[in-house]
């Protein structure tokens, strides 16, 4: 399988996907989630004190997952540079951010992840999260110590495994992964990760395999540990479960798949305002890999930038500027607000 | 009936909360029972997704069978313990056929020399 850009998918256009999320469907039958939001005295959400800036290392991924956000996979090419990590640690050090989120595509792929790391844990960043596919582990050897390299700058591990069994992670995210999942997971339980007792945290993210959503996040965590123990002798210390929202590759598959309308009333339908004051961009900004910042991540996917002129990019980077602006909302929001809420730590509720 | 028109239609799913617009008072206490029987307890919400999945197949309620295969989705039943689950369905009922064999065995004695 390869990337939807690389197969000129018409949704590989962010344009092409908004056109979708403000369709028929949402001018017609649902509330867009301005709407929605105004209905519980939110007409725009926004920002609270910045607490983690994410950064998105680039694209370019070994897996090429059916659920993608990112679109990412081994034929993107789009990579952060070192002079852009550099700015990214300056903004970090002198706004006195205290977490700093790395993702992807595969964040340890890009060439200056390890040289990043050590920058930040040396300008006391005081947590430092990896959003590691765990398959790139084992992709090559110049990966295989990535477990002693977490474990030395004290990095959190958050990875995804949308199930404890083989069937539905490999039919996610390919062929595979779920093998070479354990054996990841083995190395950093080896190394002290996730461990009783231990500092080093490793979090599971849940998500849905397929056109529904996650179900209570201290239930399936309790059934996760219970199988991965029972099954693998595997631990880790948290289950954090997501929300596929619909957007690039897994908007995709809801059209393809007739589920799309489906999706969207069982998004709105479970539409939480509980769920408002916890979601992830009002603490929250992303950067790509080209230095332009975003509310979410998903927002970067959709080439939704930052409403403030003067402060969307890291070279002009003013946080007084940028807690003023309004959050950029569509109808993908709704994958935040569901249920218990979704976010990149989890459920909200 | 026309031919695109069926007695059980998808969409009507959704409109199971309005069987309140005859009669509201009872249907707010079934919906409160409801509610209150799939909620955690002894036995957890997804076993009790499974079992409502069970029983949907034994009554063959269309419905049912959506609502509570997505459910038991949600709550992280593979396939394997969905069909189990419809497995222990097709056992009851057809179990319960071939106990009754017990008693056309009884009739049968009696009434034979």
């Amino acid at each position: 399988m390869k990337s939807l850009k690389a197969r000129n998918n018409k949704l590989s256009n962010t344009k092409s996907q908004l056109e979708v999320l403000e369709g028929e469907l949402f001018q017609t039958e649902l509330p867009t989630f301005q709407t929605k939001t105004a209905q519980y005295g939110q007409p725009g959400l926004k920002p609270n004190q910045l607490e983690i800036l994410q950064i998105n290392m680039g694209y370019m991924c070994n897996q090429v997952c059916k659920h993608c956000h990112v679109d990412a996979g081994p034929d993107r090419r789009e990579i952060m540079s070192q002079s852009h990590l550099q700015k990214c640690l300056g903004i970090l050090q002198n706004h006195n951010i205290p977490t700093v989120d790395l993702t992807g595509g595969a964040p340890e792929m890009n060439p200056h992840f390890r040289w990043f790391v050590e920058e930040a844990h040396e300008i006391g960043v005081k947590e430092i999260i990896v959003r590691s596919n765990l398959t790139i582990i084992l992709a090559n050897k110049k990966y295989y110590d990535l477990p002693d390299f977490f474990k030395k700058h004290q990095v959190n591990v958050v990875s995804s495994l949308p199930f404890y069994e083989k069937k539905r992670t490999d039919a996610q995210r390919g062929e595979g992964v779920f093998d070479k999942s354990i054996q990841a997971l083995k190395m950093l339980n080896e190394v002290g990760y996730g461990q009783v007792g231990s500092s080093l945290q490793l979090d599971l993210v849940y998500n849905p395999v397929g056109a529904f959503l996650p179900g209570s996040q201290a239930e399936l965590e309790a059934e996760y540990k219970r199988m991965l123990k029972a099954d693998f002798n595997i631990d880790f210390n948290q289950l954090f479960t997501i929300t596929n929202l619909p957007i690039s590759r897994f908007l995709d598959y809801l059209l393809a798949s007739d589920n799309y309308e489906d999706y969207m009333e069982k998004l709105v339908e479970a539409f939480n305002p509980a769920a408002l004051d916890g979601l992830m961009c009002k603490n929250t900004l992303s950067v790509d890999w080209d230095g332009y910042l975003y509310d979410c991540d998903f927002n970067q996917m959709l080439a939704l930038k930052v409403d403030a002129p003067k402060s969307q990019h890291i070279d002009n980077f003013d946080l007084n500027v940028l807690s003023q602006r309004e959050i950029i909302t569509n109808q993908h929001c709704y994958g935040c607000t569901a249920g218990a809420g979704s976010s990149c730590q989890g459920s909200l509720i | 009936m026309s031919k695109d028109q069926s007695y059980y239609v998808p969409k009507d799913l959704k409109k199971f909360s309005q069987i309140s617009e005859f009669e509201p008072k009872l249907a707010e206490k079934f919906f409160d029972w409801y509610g209150e029987v799939f909620k955690a307890g002894a036995l957890s919400e997804r076993e009790k997704s499974l079992i409502a999945l069970a029983v949907a197949h034994a009554v063959q309620c269309p419905y049912c069978i959506d609502a509570y295969t997505e459910e038991s989705m949600k709550k992280g039943a593979s396939e394997a313990m969905m069909m189990e689950a419809v497995h222990i369905s097709g056992a009851i009922r057809g179990g319960a056929s071939m106990v009754h064999g017990v008693q056309m065995m009884n009739k049968a004695k009696k009434l034979s020399m």
